[in-house]
């Protein structure tokens, strides 16, 4: 057992470098966050912390506890396999609820409001959803604006 | 030599982090709406446990390790109940 500055110095830049890039990969996902315009856009940005910003910080800190015991420190897998299983669980189910509460008030979702998709949802036959009116409605103002 | 490097590593990613920290938890006041602020918690939590991690490499203890094993299995649960609770309006059906 020996203090951190005991470690050779390519090990101090490798840690540095993963260190630095890892609270950098974070912090850029999580500025994602808050600049995004709307939540399902905003529900991706977060995930490159919880992917390579927690890689990159506990792949440094297995080499700096493996470097400092004299012995493999393999404890940080256990944290890297529970946030890569847990994170597209928990987000899936925040997508969908976002995605049940926006149907629920009759709001505008993404992607209806496309031209592409006008024609889809007209000929939807399963309780067409409440944006459908209103991008037929779009469509219509909008070749009438062009005509 | 590598002390100083690895000082140097490691403020600058407790700067960034605190950075990320301070976002997310802005995210949490402004949200328009529940999701939002659900999501914002989510990415405090992950981001105040790489923050753990960072302290544990500095002080080289494991014991951090623990608290950020305890946060991560305590935030996975906590917003998986929000979600369930957006979604239905009751946690335990």
């Amino acid at each position: 057992m020996s203090t951190i500055e005991t470690l050779p110095v390519w090990a101090a830049v490798l840690v540095a470098v993963l260190l630095g890039g890892g609270a950098l990969t974070t912090l850029l996902g999580t500025i994602g966050l808050i600049r995004f315009p709307t939540f399902y856009q905003r529900v991706h940005a977060p995930t490159l912390g919880t992917s390579f910003g927690a890689a990159f910080v506990l792949v440094a800190s297995m080499l700096v506890f493996s470097l400092m015991e004299a012995r493999p420190v393999l404890h940080e897998l256990l944290i890297l396999a529970f946030v890569t299983i847990t994170t597209p669980v928990t987000l899936m189910l925040l997508a969908r609820a976002a995605l049940y509460r926006d149907r629920a008030e009759g709001q505008e979702l993404p992607g209806w409001d496309d031209d592409a998709n006008a024609g889809r949802t007209r000929s939807a036959s399963s309780g067409s959803p409440p944006s459908a009116q209103a991008s037929t409605r779009r469509a219509q103002a909008s070749s009438e604006a062009s005509s | 030599m590598s002390g100083q490097i690895l000082a140097i590593a490691l403020t600058i990613s407790k700067i960034f982090l605190t950075l990320a920290m301070a976002a997310a938890a802005s995210r949490i006041l402004r949200g328009p709406r529940a999701q939002d602020r659900v999501i914002g918690m989510d990415t405090l939590y992950v981001n105040a446990m790489l923050l753990l991690l960072v302290f544990g490499i500095g002080s080289g203890t494991t014991l951090y390790f623990e608290v950020a094993l305890a946060i991560g299995l305590l935030g996975f649960v906590a917003t998986v109940a929000m979600a369930k609770f957006l979604m239905r309006g009751e946690v335990i059906e």
